[in-house]
């Protein structure tokens, strides 16, 4: 049963990744009809985001230290944060500690300039071009994007930490009748898992209570009327994809801490969350964050030795079978509006 | 009308009597007389060194391409000449090799067999190499050996751990300097005994591939022969990044013991997971405090893992730190031309670039056989690791073996790793038909053309 649990909350922190990159390609296909494939790239770039941020406040000053000496003899240079400098070195450690979480701060308006860019400069001269030249260009784009990572960052993952009181895990077993030591979980995870379901709960509120939701929803169900009516529908989905940008930086930034960013992260999600957005129906906000926890869920409990033993590898294929058997059932997917992507 | 002296005949003797003529210079140089592939033309000769340049291992194969160009240099007679004034055969004079300038083509393997195999063969066909270095992957090793072999050059593998390279897929013409997983094993077992005891309980995550699968069977072998128990070995898809999944089930398996069979970026993902997210090195399982082993290090995977190696026990084949001559001339050459210590894949590399230099001398010809020949059953000295043996029968380096653990109180960046223990080689030798290491046949030398 210990072992049930930990896997359920492995699949709800998998699936709260999926669903927010998903959510995010949902918000661009349902107000732009864009298949952005370098959705993934967006993605990789929050998570480096917080490399950044971690070194920024990490640049030093180097003086020589003549009482020690480095590996050839010579005498030793030793790198003094500037952050601890200007601000004392308890304060200045404590500072650099919480570089993930602080990179926020940069995350939102680098994925805003991000996302215009990529849409006024790239991806707006494919908007009524078939969905086969726009997967291609963005395809291009993600691989752009990563080689450019490489040529910054190098090939090698780079450790991002997590704050030291929010590293390391918790016993939640003791919490709900277990035996102590039974039902230990990852303490990042579950900020990740709730921080995942605020800025989802944040997009739905801000498309559900705003005007300027109500205004996008109006549009992605009928967007000529709209335009009918005098509103310029473009502009408000340029700030979607800006917004779609935001959400999945913000995810990549969070997610630094469990998987060390490396130039090739966004491709890693980028065919997984693909696949949630097609089972969770295209188009659909709601499909895609269910689709996303369904799949993530249900691949952490393949991934169980139990299971393995049975049917060795399911953990590689289950969300592709499970995917096939629901499209199989449902063509549109969990959640799918009839008419989108049927043309 | 005046009448034609020509025949047939004396046409036809005149012809095969000129061509004779024209390829007697060719066929008398000693070289193209062996018979054998891209025998080197003029005053130069070239290798290939096929590395990762891109993907997982890049940093790696990046390093052992600065550890090649520098042994180069050192053969050409640049530089300080590194290791050539330790290395206890003298034969290499800074002259090139056999009088001939060394020259080089680089290739990006991007750690995929296929690519790594397309990129040795444009070596060898389109570049005219005689010879391949460099690797990292034993998946790849295995492939680029097949290749050379059916070619008819020499390759020397860089970082290949897995027991298949010298084991089941040894071939003639390949050669490892670097150790393997039995020897890690071997290495670690005596160690883990003093300082965990005798009753343990171990849990596996084993990389799903020929090097995973060796390493796993040779640390169980060894754990079990000190007594401790194998719960569980659980394979685990290469690049998988998120290991949660495998990690959570470990914590109610009864393990205290987490042996991490991974490499690279898995490693530093699986480590790094294991510890500062599910907190495995703070948990206490019957009784004893939760242990985790890392059996292959680098100084590059050490560093991305940052302070969660901290205690953990693990294998190197060589390292920077080691004391000895060879080392320090080597470290000395590497640090003042490049500003940071090589890594011990960098070192293999470099030592295998002159080992073949040597063997190619010692043998008189660049014919591959003839270096085969020269390698075969050969010992020197004054490389790093002490006395050392090429062993004939495999084609396998046996030297003394690492044993290390993460520095706890690291002094600064490249302070990550401690020497623990130099486990000489007798404790890590083997018989060639030793069960690990069963199948496969060596065959005879190819020379090629």
């Amino acid at each position: 049963m210990d072992a049930l649990i930990l896997q359920l909350l492995n699949g709800m922190d998998k699936g709260a990744a999926y669903a927010l990159i998903a959510l995010g390609l949902t918000l661009i296909f349902g107000t732009l009809g864009v298949v952005n494939f370098a959705h993934g790239a967006l993605f990789m770039i929050g998570a480096f985001c917080a490399v950044t941020m971690q070194r920024i406040l990490n640049l030093s000053a180097t003086i020589i230290d003549e009482t020690q000496t480095d590996f050839l003899g010579n005498p030793l240079k030793v790198e003094v944060p500037y952050v601890q400098s200007w601000f004392g070195e308890v304060t200045g450690a404590a500072i650099q500690d919480w570089a993930v979480p602080l990179s926020i701060l940069l995350v939102i308006p680098v994925m805003l300039l991000v996302g215009w860019a990529m849409e006024r400069g790239l991806i707006k001269h494919f908007y009524k071009r078939p969905h086969a030249d726009q997967i291609l260009v963005t395809f291009g784009l993600a691989i752009v994007i990563g080689e450019i990572i490489k040529a910054f960052y190098g090939a090698n993952p780079i450790q991002t930490p997590s704050p030291a009181a929010l590293t390391g895990s918790i016993d939640l077993g003791v919490a709900i009748g277990f035996e102590p030591n039974t039902v230990i979980y990852s303490i990042w995870r579950i900020v990740y898992f709730f921080f995942a379901a605020l800025i989802i709960a944040g997009v739905f509120a801000f498309l559900q209570f705003t005007t300027f939701g109500m205004v996008v929803r109006a549009g992605m169900a009928d967007r000529e009327t709209v335009g009918m009516l005098g509103i310029d529908i473009d502009k408000r989905f340029t700030v979607m994809f800006g917004i779609a940008a935001c959400v999945a930086g913000l995810a990549g930034m969070m997610y630094a801490p469990i998987l060390s960013p490396h130039y090739n992260l966004g491709m890693d999600f980028l065919v997984l969350s693909f696949v949630v957005v097609v089972v969770g129906g295209m188009g659909s906000l709601p499909g895609a964050v269910l689709a996303g926890f369904v799949l993530g869920i249900v691949q952490s409990l393949s991934s169980m030795n139990e299971v393995k033993a049975i049917i060795p590898g399911i953990d590689q294929i289950i969300i592709y079978l499970v995917a096939i058997i629901i499209l199989l059932t449902r063509p549109r997917g969990l959640m799918g509006r009839k008419g989108v992507m049927e043309e | 009308m005046s009448k034609s002296n020509f025949s047939r005949r004396g046409v036809l003797a005149t012809g095969a009597m000129t061509a004779g003529g024209l390829m007697l210079p060719t066929y008398l140089r000693a070289d193209a007389h062996a018979g054998f592939t891209n025998a080197p033309q003029g005053d130069t000769v070239k290798i290939g060194f096929n590395v990762p340049q891109t993907g997982p291992y890049a940093e790696e194969g990046l390093d052992e391409l600065r550890a090649q160009e520098l042994a180069v240099e050192h053969l050409n007679g640049m530089g300080d000449g590194g290791m050539l004034n330790t290395f206890s055969e003298k034969n290499l004079d800074g002259t090139g090799i056999l009088g001939k300038k060394v020259e080089f083509v680089t290739g990006d393997t991007q750690t995929k067999s296929d690519v790594a195999r397309a990129s040795a063969q444009s070596m060898i066909q389109k570049d005219g190499c005689i010879m391949i270095n460099g690797g990292s992957s034993s998946g790849v090793a295995i492939a680029v050996q097949g290749l050379c072999q059916e070619a008819g050059v020499i390759f020397m593998a860089g970082l290949t751990h897995s027991n298949d390279t010298t084991g089941k897929d040894k071939k003639a013409n390949g050669f490892r300097h670097f150790f393997n997983g039995y020897m890690s094993g071997a290495a670690l077992g005596p160690v883990l005994e003093n300082e965990y005891g005798n009753e343990r309980r171990a849990y596996h995550l084993t990389a799903d591939y020929t090097w995973g699968w060796t390493q796993q069977e040779s640390m169980q072998a060894s754990t079990e022969a000190i007594g401790w128990e194998t719960v569980q070995n659980v394979l685990t898809p290469v690049g998988a990044g998120d290991f949660a999944s495998y990690l959570t089930p470990v914590i109610n398996s009864g393990a205290d013991t987490l042996v991490l069979n991974h490499y690279g970026g898995d490693m530093v993902n699986s480590l790094t997971q294991a510890v500062t997210q599910f907190g495995l090195k703070d948990k206490v399982v019957n009784g004893k405090d939760f242990k985790i082993i890392v059996p292959l290090y680098s100084e590059l995977m050490a560093a991305g893992a940052g302070s969660n190696i901290e205690g953990v026990f693990g294998s190197m084949n060589w390292n920077w730190q080691l004391q000895d001559a060879g080392t320090a001339a080597f470290v000395k050459s590497f640090g003042e031309k490049y500003g940071f210590p090589p890594s011990g894949s960098a070192h293999t590399c470099y030592v295998q670039t002159l080992l073949y230099a040597d063997a190619v001398t010692r043998a008189g010809t660049f014919n591959p056989c003839g270096v085969v020949e020269a390698l075969e059953d050969f010992d020197f000295d004054g490389m790093g690791n002490g006395p050392t043996t090429y062993r004939g029968a495999d084609h396998q380096c046996f030297k003394d073996v690492l044993v290390m653990k993460g520095t706890e109180n690291p002094t600064n960046q490249y302070d990550t790793l401690e020497i623990v223990e130099v486990t000489p080689r007798a404790q890590v030798e083997y018989e060639p038909d030793h069960p690990m290491f069963a199948g496969g046949d060596l065959g005879e030398c190819n020379p090629g053309a």
